[in-house]
């Protein structure tokens, strides 16, 4: 098994002029996400969803202080998941499965160190 | 050993690279689980076949005399490799398969035909279609790192950077070495279509350059073409493929004049077309057909055997290419496939209906910048007598093609018109 992380990138104001039914569903696909995950052999190790980028602070060069996302895009980071998969192809399915109604995501393999 | 021998064994190992490369390398990533590691395993099996053949003779069977020449290299490799090497290895799908050492010593009978896994590895969604092409050209063909470059117009230094970052990924990301199951299979058969399409068409009309085919990437497309239908006897999409290729590449020889001008289907000498590869290509379109709805390879290659069964130019029945293409069109909308269309529309009912049919695709912003479109229109006004318009019409297709040897047609096409007023 080897561990992915399953990055979420949507456009963000339209999180923010969701309804509640458009919430409410949102929320539902999570929890059903979590529970399909493992049907294609993967795990879920961990996730989280990300306040908005206007909560964001970027710190460059290691002292430069600056308000708002490292790189400014449309379609944003806006939570992650991380899952342990047999291979690429399993990590792929579950991303899939992975909500991202606004924009979508990126599957991306965990470093291993000896 | 005379210097005849020496020849001959060089031709039979050259041979045995173009037939049996794929073979001997796809089962020896089974035992290095290492792309390199088994390309480095099965270039040394060639090069000791040089040496070796010329003492005991050329083997009855080279591909499993290399592919146990290259799999007992892998052991060795493998048993000898430091930890380091084991931080990524290739995901093999152990499906009942004994270990490699069990192998190795048996008959050829015991040797896995692994160029499924080995293609569709390299024709794996995850990586873009330039990667897809590199690793096809370079693990499923045997072909070195510059001759892909130079197939692409692309230096060795870009082409290498390219194979290098697909099998990086190909090991970090953990693509496996497997044939995906049934469910996935057409989908990732049909990734590898468009990659062999994609060889043949690069090949049959090259973007830009002096010769209007480039012979070894239309011979090679056509080759793996043929092995995938060895694999694959079944499955229409591959039939469908194998015959437009071997339909459009009958036509080869009489494509350009002794010249080397551009001849168009029309003027073509249709007695030294490929009758046998017209043959074969129209019995597979029949197989290929009976599967509803039919495929796109299937149904293009209709199209190729309409015309190339078609005793002349003047019998061809445009009516039948025109239905072909709406079909075609309909299940797969492209602006292309309506261009032609229009302009087998155009041919079965006359110059002024086909334009008025290329008039209404002008807009189509997929179609800006494709030549034949104005082209088409060209060859339409010049049959109505419309010479300015023509005119007019040759120039811009002029601009918007690199070949050559089509720029050439073009322009002897213009000159025909006769001077502008």
């Amino acid at each position: 098994m080897a561990q992915y992380l399953i990055l979420i990138y949507e456009d963000e104001s339209q999180y923010a002029t969701a309804s509640p039914e458009v919430m409410g569903e949102i929320m539902e696909a999570h929890n059903k996400f979590a529970a399909d995950v493992e049907t294609h052999g993967a795990k879920l190790l961990g996730g989280n969803a990300l306040q908005s980028t206007g909560t964001a602070t970027s710190i460059r060069g290691g002292s430069e202080v600056t308000d708002g996302p490292f790189v400014e895009t449309k379609e944003v980071l806006g939570g992650y998941y991380l899952v342990d998969a047999p291979d690429l192809d399993a990590a792929l399915a579950v991303g899939k499965l992975c909500p991202a109604r606004f924009g979508g995501v990126e599957v991306r393999p965990i470093m291993t160190f000896e | 050993m005379s210097a005849e021998d020496a020849a001959a064994v060089a031709a039979a190992v050259a041979d045995a690279h173009r037939r049996e490369w794929a073979f001997v390398l796809a089962a020896t990533v089974r035992v290095t689980r290492d792309l390199d590691d088994a390309e480095e395993c099965a270039q040394e099996a060639f090069a000791t076949a040089l040496t070796d053949w010329r003492s005991t003779g050329i083997p009855a069977r080279p591909g499993a005399w290399l592919t146990t020449a290259a799999r007992r290299r892998a052991l060795n490799v493998v048993r000898h490799r430091g930890v380091e090497h084991r931080n990524l290895p290739l995901l093999v799908e152990e499906d009942a398969v004994p270990g490699p050492e069990d192998l190795l010593d048996d008959g050829a009978a015991e040797l896995p035909d692994d160029r499924l896994r080995l293609i569709v590895t390299c024709c794996h969604p995850a990586l873009d279609r330039p990667a897809q092409v590199a690793l096809t050209l370079r693990l499923m063909c045997g072909l070195s790192t510059a001759d892909v470059a130079r197939a692409f117009l692309v230096s060795e230094p870009t082409m290498a950077a390219r194979i290098t970052r697909a099998k990086k990924k190909i090991a970090v990301a953990r693509i496996p070495y497997r044939v995906p199951p049934a469910a996935e299979l057409p989908e990732r058969i049909d990734a590898v279509l468009t990659v062999v399409h994609l060889l043949f068409t690069t090949g049959h009309t090259t973007p830009s350059g002096e010769s209007l085919v480039r012979r070894d990437l239309v011979e090679r497309s056509v080759e793996l073409c043929r092995m995938l239908r060895r694999l694959l006897p079944g499955d229409p999409s591959v039939a469908g493929l194998l015959a437009l290729l071997l339909l459009t590449d009958a036509r080869r020889e009489t494509r350009t004049g002794a010249d080397g001008r551009l001849l168009l289907m029309a003027e073509q000498d249709r007695s030294r077309w490929d009758h046998a590869a017209i043959a074969e290509g129209a019995a597979l379109v029949r197989e290929a057909l009976r599967t509803r709805p039919p495929g796109r390879y299937a149904l293009q290659a209709a199209i190729a055997a309409v015309h190339a069964e078609s005793p002349s130019w003047n019998d061809t029945d445009w009516r039948e290419i025109a239905a072909l293409y709406g079909l075609l069109g309909q299940l797969w909308p492209s602006p292309v496939v309506a261009l032609n269309r229009a302009v087998a529309i155009g041919f079965a009912c006359g110059a002024d209906v086909g334009l008025a049919a290329l008039d209404a695709l002008t807009g189509e912003p997929q179609l800006a910048g494709y030549g034949y479109l104005p082209a088409a229109r060209a060859d339409f006004l010049r049959r109505l007598g419309r010479v300015g318009e023509a005119r007019a019409a040759y120039a811009e297709a002029l601009e918007l093609t690199g070949n050559a040897v089509e720029r050439d047609f073009l322009t002897a096409r213009l000159q025909e018109l006769g001077p502008g007023s």
